[in-house]
């Protein structure tokens, strides 16, 4: 098999990890080195697929066979796809390759699990370390760990890559038994904490004057939406326990997607894409705009509206709070106001230091009128209180239903 | 109304707005026109003069005019000199801080734009590999077109991350040169003086198709970040079509086919060893 046949099925296998992210790393540049490679800045995106998604880095799996049978899962040992293996080698120079071309930021490295978790992490740790040690290769790296590695092979991992993640998958356990056997909910957390403390150690050295320092500065995750009965809140309290108790920098969310070779156990069905958009803006306001989950979602109503934005949803349910004076309000309180993002409200803040705001000063902004209008007073602008109560202004704000499910084929 | 050349950059810009504002010209009486440039008005090109003596302009204004001189919109010279004379001669000194200002607005849109062009640059230029020298360093070239002047801008980041490499990037609007470790900025060329493709750009096709999810296509959001202007210098760009076409038939292919039994459990002493594991956090 040739180097195009085993990039395209190892590609292929690799596409299912969302996360793209090349931001963050420690900076540094190859100035003063023989190799290639920069990092530190802004992640790029060097490409988009068709499907939207950014392509930052070489994503591929060193490996696709693999010992472990999760259902969701196109490597899964029950499935009869077509399996290849890089050699090191082949990794590291496709990377270089790529890399020298300006096609990607670095390398996103993951693989099938096969003999046994430390001999699959050896592997995967090889590539990264002769990538720094022989090629000093100082681009990105993230490497995907296995929990039930040795906690040695984890840390040298977290050496010579700037991320590190391993995929929580589901949010419970009882889904894991059920579709991924050989996955354990307390392995992985017990694994993630290991991982905290060591990233912890190592801010603080880089932080004491250690500059020189070569370590991961973070760890995320990824959970599968759809694939079993968890509800959006499920999602989110295992997001809120990840972010808090073991400051994970990203979890990201994946629509189940039907793949080839589909399990008996989890059929197939059309992804609800919309439901891992909300999730990401639920995410996004529990870690940007001080949202708790108690409030973005509720027992009686634990999972988001597929119709409306978490934060609309929020302010209809609290239209007490309205309408906010855009003169005197809080920065917090201006935070929650539907349309208004984080450099807004910035710029907001800093713009009625020096005169009064009204609407226009808002357009200028870029700020949708229609959209903030009646959540606001402005120097020529008060909304009525009966817009406020009335049932109509969700009608008004609610974009007109559409087919939410990307393609129209009936879960079987 | 005074014809005034604005050059080429943002120091030449300076330069010739610094003359102006001591001579007290207000922005209504200057057009800023390139030399060379036709006009209906009769006045000779005024030649501004290196003003003396220290001007008092807020950094924020300094670091906003920078990157809007990179703009390629001819109005960017006036617009900046209208805010240049507001924040010095109009008594609106922290006009810059008022960014829904109609001025500051459209300075700071433009200044987004070239940002955006910047970052786009990095992103979307492509080396071709074109040979190595005697001593085995590696020769680069790539083609790319921006919407507007940001190749010394955009270049630095490419010395510090090909900095053991030699490689060129051509731009009709300049072009910058990293060989031998010396840096150059050259006049743009009108059309793509690099060669063949590179033998990777294949390889980096495979991947481009097999990394693409048929199952989620989301044309549009694929290409409010990637412009179909870039296309036509990506090499992996005229796939797009062909893969959103085959899509549907592949995700109906994918829904169509047989359920997979689950096949029994290998025997397998790593399997077993991970049975037997206890479980530190039961639920």
């Amino acid at each position: 098999m040739d180097l195009d046949q085993k990039l395209a099925i190892l590609a292929d296998a690799a596409k299912y990890d969302a996360s793209c992210a090349s931001s963050g790393a420690n900076r540094r540049d190859s100035r003063d080195g023989k190799g290639v490679g920069s990092a530190g800045g802004a992640g790029i995106c060097h490409s988009y697929a068709p499907d939207g998604r950014c392509i930052s880095l070489l994503k591929i799996l060193l490996t696709n066979r693999c010992l472990y049978d999760c259902h969701y899962c196109i490597n899964r040992r029950s499935s009869n796809v077509r399996r290849a293996a890089f050699t090191p080698e082949e990794a590291i120079t496709l990377t270089l390759d790529f890399y020298k071309r300006n096609y990607i930021e670095g390398l996103f490295l993951s693989s099938g699990i096969i003999r046994s978790a430390d001999h699959t992490m050896e592997q995967v740790v090889q590539v990264a370390r002769t990538l720094r040690e022989v090629h000093d290769f100082r681009g990105y790296i993230h490497l995907k760990t296995i929990p039930e590695a040795s906690p040695e092979l984890i840390e040298q991992a977290a050496r010579y890559a700037d991320r590190i993640s391993i995929n929580l998958e589901l949010p419970s356990q009882q889904s894991l038994d059920r579709l991924a056997p050989e996955k354990n909910l307390g392995r992985t957390k017990q694994a993630m904490g290991r991982i905290r403390v060591k990233l912890d150690d190592a801010a603080d050295r880089r932080k004491n004057g250690d500059r020189k320092l070569r370590h991961a500065t973070g760890q995320s995750t990824q959970v599968i939406v759809g694939a079993d009965a968890s509800t959006d809140a499920d999602f989110l309290a295992r997001s809120d326990e990840l972010y808090t108790g073991y400051k994970l920098r990203r979890v990201y969310y994946s629509a189940f997607s039907p793949i080839p070779e589909p399990s008996s156990v989890l059929p197939l069905s059309a992804p609800p894409l919309m439901r891992e958009h909300r999730l990401y803006q639920a995410d996004w306001l529990m870690r940007h705009y001080g949202f708790r989950t108690s409030e973005i979602l509720t027992p009686e109503q634990p999972n988001l509206d597929l119709h409306i934005d978490p934060k609309l949803a929020w302010a209809l349910r609290n239209r007490q709070d309205f309408p906010l004076d855009v003169q005197k309000a809080s920065r917090g309180l201006l935070l929650r106001v539907p349309g208004l993002g984080v450099k807004n409200v910035d710029r907001l803040i800093t713009i009625r230091r020096h005169t009064r705001i009204r609407l226009q000063d808002l357009a200028q902004l870029r700020i949708s009128l229609p959209k903030v209008r009646p959540f606001l007073i402005t120097a020529d602008h008060h909304p009525a209180r009966e817009l406020l109560d009335s049932d109509s202004l969700l009608a008004r704000l609610a974009p007109k239903p559409v087919q939410l499910e990307l393609f129209g084929h009936a879960p079987r | 109304m005074r014809r005034v050349d604005p050059g080429e950059s943002f120091d030449t810009w300076r330069d010739a707005a610094r003359g102006l504002l001591a001579e007290g010209v207000p922005p209504g009486e200057v057009l800023w026109e390139p030399a060379g440039g036709s006009s209906l008005f009769e006045e000779a090109v005024f030649q501004a003069e290196a003003a003396t003596g220290k001007l008092a302009v807020p950094p924020a204004f300094v670091d906003l005019a920078r990157n809007v001189a990179c703009h390629g919109d001819p109005r960017r010279w006036s617009l900046l000199y209208r805010l240049l004379w507001r924040v010095t001669r109009g008594g609106e000194r922290p006009l810059m801080q008022i960014a829904s200002d109609p001025d500051v607005a459209k300075a700071r849109m433009m200044e987004k734009n070239v940002r955006r062009e910047i970052h786009k640059m990095h992103a979307f230029v492509r080396f071709r590999k074109t040979g190595e020298t005697e001593e085995g360093r590696e020769r680069f070239v790539a083609w790319f077109e921006p919407d507007h002047f940001i190749v010394g801008a955009g270049a630095p980041f490419f010395r510090k991350r090909f900095a053991n490499m030699d490689w060129s990037i051509f731009t009709p609007k300049g072009c910058a040169h990293w060989i031998a470790e010396e840096f150059k900025l050259s006049p743009g060329v009108p059309r793509d003086p690099c060669g063949d493709p590179d033998v990777m750009e294949g390889i980096w096709r495979t991947y481009y198709r097999s990394i693409f999810n048929p199952a989620r296509l989301k044309l549009k959001a694929m290409q409010a970040e990637m412009p179909k202007r870039y296309w036509k210098n990506l090499p992996e760009a005229d796939l797009i079509e062909e893969l959103s076409r085959g899509s549907s038939i592949r995700l109906e292919g994918m829904l169509a086919e047989p359920e997979r039994e689950v096949r029994p459990l290998p025997k397998n002493a790593y399997l077993e060893m991970l049975r037997k594991l206890p479980d530190p956090d039961p639920e």
